[in-house]
């Protein structure tokens, strides 16, 4: 296991990385990329087994990244873990690139076409299904946005996993409490939020999704936990460490312009 | 054409371990019961919850398995489009749509459930093949097929048993079956159409009219050199259970409007919900039986 230390130090330079590589293409999700750093980064680099140079190895765990507009989030984490070249980053959206706009299967490391809210948990179940068919021990982790929880179809995953007590199975949900339009709490309510889960009869831990000892816990936890799922509900902030990002709607999908970015990685992230 | 799907999965379960099935409620129906029955860690019900059943046939598929995923035509691909695009087509993987009660013929049901626009749904998704057996026969080997095959498949059965259209026969997607040979005019049919074409065909040689009969069950990949050697004959009538927009007949129109302009006339449903009544009562209702073929037949002739 990396050391805090250094998992604090590669959070800070995924949020550099997630800046640059959308100031570059000129368009992308920054607020919800930069919410769930601190998740991805212990995912990749504390819990997950995965190896880089290996991408398809038959017992890796799986992530799906089920709110696919966080991207640029997950090709900052695969290009530090080593699945390419971070250079590949400044590629992002462009006609021929590995890294589309959302997640495709022709990036290393992608296991899942994100882009289309609310599909990923049904996917996760349906990998999650195949490794204990197969009685593998391999697990799958889910990241959902808190917005994408207005689907329906997300709760008829969560009836699903429960039925046939998915225990290699962790959802983590990026609380933000900000979707396209603005506050989730006035586009359409999701609280109580923490009893919806329970009542589907899931393991539920509430998390500070910042909080590295939290984040590890909690991923601990739902490993040990047996017969049923465990969803992680992290407390984020969207736009996370750029302090006129944060709690702004507006930066759900806009990139920061290239003339600036320095100045943003200098005050805000400290470089 | 139901039993023949379910014999044809427990056949697959046999010989690999891979092949899972993924079902919506609807099971006993559409016979994937019979796999569940026989392999029942490797059949999922879903419950009444067509998206996410199609989603986790692609987590399946993903993780390594060729998932089979199978309800009524009116709920897959009616309500989870989006999941086939992005969950499947997409990423282009192992998901085999093998859907029951395809168009009018689901009879008393009525029309919500007559699913008459998926051939022209799925067929605009890249990657997407498109799959409309004639009989029992068919089903079985197309089944076969399609597990065999890599990547998303869509096929569609109809829900009455059919009559026999092949005593044998070979299949290979993206190329027609020519039936019965004529050289007067083509009828170019899928599905239950295709005993209804023959029938005609029939009925025209006693008229004097010598028809080419075409069985279509690969829509797509499509067999162009076939179609375009129909083409050379006097006109096509293209028949299907599915609107006359978007469905086989378009997809016919396509191939001999770019490379071998020729008439044709398209019988399918005309823009119009059905309803209920019988299976054959409804076939002659809507202008699909042999008689209407024969009609269309002669007006290209004249």
């Amino acid at each position: 296991m990396e050391s805090l230390l250094r998992l604090n130090e590669i959070a800070k330079n995924t949020r550099r990385l997630i800046l640059e590589a959308v100031a570059e293409a000129g368009s992308g999700h920054p607020g919800g990329s930069l919410s769930a750093v601190e998740l991805l980064v212990a995912l990749y680099f504390y819990k997950m087994r995965h190896d880089p140079k290996n991408p398809r190895w038959n017992d890796r765990d799986r992530f799906i990244l089920s709110k696919g507009h966080a991207a640029p989030l997950l090709y900052s984490i695969l290009a530090q873990a080593g699945y390419f070249p971070i250079e590949e980053l400044k590629t992002l959206r462009k006609l021929g690139s590995m890294l589309q706009g959302h997640p495709d299967l022709r990036t290393p490391g992608i296991e899942y076409c994100g882009g289309s809210e609310g599909i990923g948990l049904s996917v996760a179940v349906g990998m999650a299904l195949a490794s204990k068919l197969d009685n593998k021990q391999w697990r799958v982790y889910a990241l959902l946005g808190d917005g994408e929880l207005q689907e329906g179809q997300v709760w008829e995953a969560a009836m699903a996993a429960v039925k046939y007590k998915l225990d290699n199975l962790t959802v983590i949900i990026d609380r933000n409490g900000i979707q396209q339009d603005g506050f989730t709490e006035n586009i359409m309510p999701l609280e109580p939020l923490n009893a919806k889960w329970k009542s589907f009869n899931w393991n539920v831990i509430e998390i500070d999704g910042y909080n590295f000892n939290h984040i590890i816990r909690a991923l601990d936890r739902a490993e040990e936990t047996i017969n049923r799922p465990t969803v992680i509900i992290a407390h984020t902030t969207k736009g996370k460490g750029v302090s006129f990002m944060e709690w702004a709607p507006e930066w759900h999908g806009k990139a920061p312009k290239k003339e600036v970015l320095p100045k943003i990685i200098k005050e805000e992230l400290g470089y | 054409m139901r039993t023949s799907y379910g014999e044809a999965l427990v056949e697959l379960g046999a010989i690999n371990n891979d092949i899972v099935v993924v079902g919506a409620d609807t099971t006993q129906s559409v016979k994937s019961a019979m796999f569940g029955s026989k392999y029942p860690n490797r059949l999922f019900n879903i419950g009444i919850a067509e998206s996410n059943a199609i989603s986790i046939a692609a987590g399946l598929a993903l993780a390594g398995k060729i998932a089979f995923v199978s309800t009524y035509a009116a709920f897959i691909p009616g309500k989870c489009v989006d999941q086939i695009r992005n969950a499947i087509a997409y990423p282009n993987i192992n998901v085999k749509i093998v859907v029951s009660h395809g168009g009018l013929s689901v009879g008393p049901d009525g029309a919500s459930h007559q699913q008459i626009e998926d051939i022209a749904i799925m067929r605009a998704i890249p990657n997407m093949r498109v799959i409309v057996p004639a009989d029992a026969t068919a089903v079985k080997r197309l089944t076969h097929i399609v597990a065999s095959t890599d990547g998303p498949f869509y096929m569609r059965l109809a829900r009455p048993s059919s009559p026999i259209v092949y005593e044998d026969g070979k299949f290979e997607i993206g190329k027609a079956n020519i039936l019965r040979d004529g050289n007067d005019i083509s009828i170019i049919a899928c599905g239950l159409m295709v005993p209804e074409a023959l029938e005609a065909a029939e009925i025209l040689k006693n008229e004097g009219i010598s028809a080419r009969v075409i069985d279509l069950f690969s829509i797509k990949p499509i067999d162009k050199d076939t179609i375009i050697d129909a083409a050379k004959t006097n006109g096509i009538v293209t028949v299907e259970e599915h609107n006359i927009y978007g469905g086989l007949g378009s997809a016919v129109a396509e191939v001999t409007s770019e490379y071998k302009p020729v008439r044709i006339k398209r019988i399918g449903v005309d823009d119009r919900f059905g309803e209920s009544g019988e299976a054959d009562e409804l076939l002659d209702k809507y202008g699909l039986k042999a008689k209407h073929i024969v009609n269309k037949a002669k007006d290209l002739m004249k």
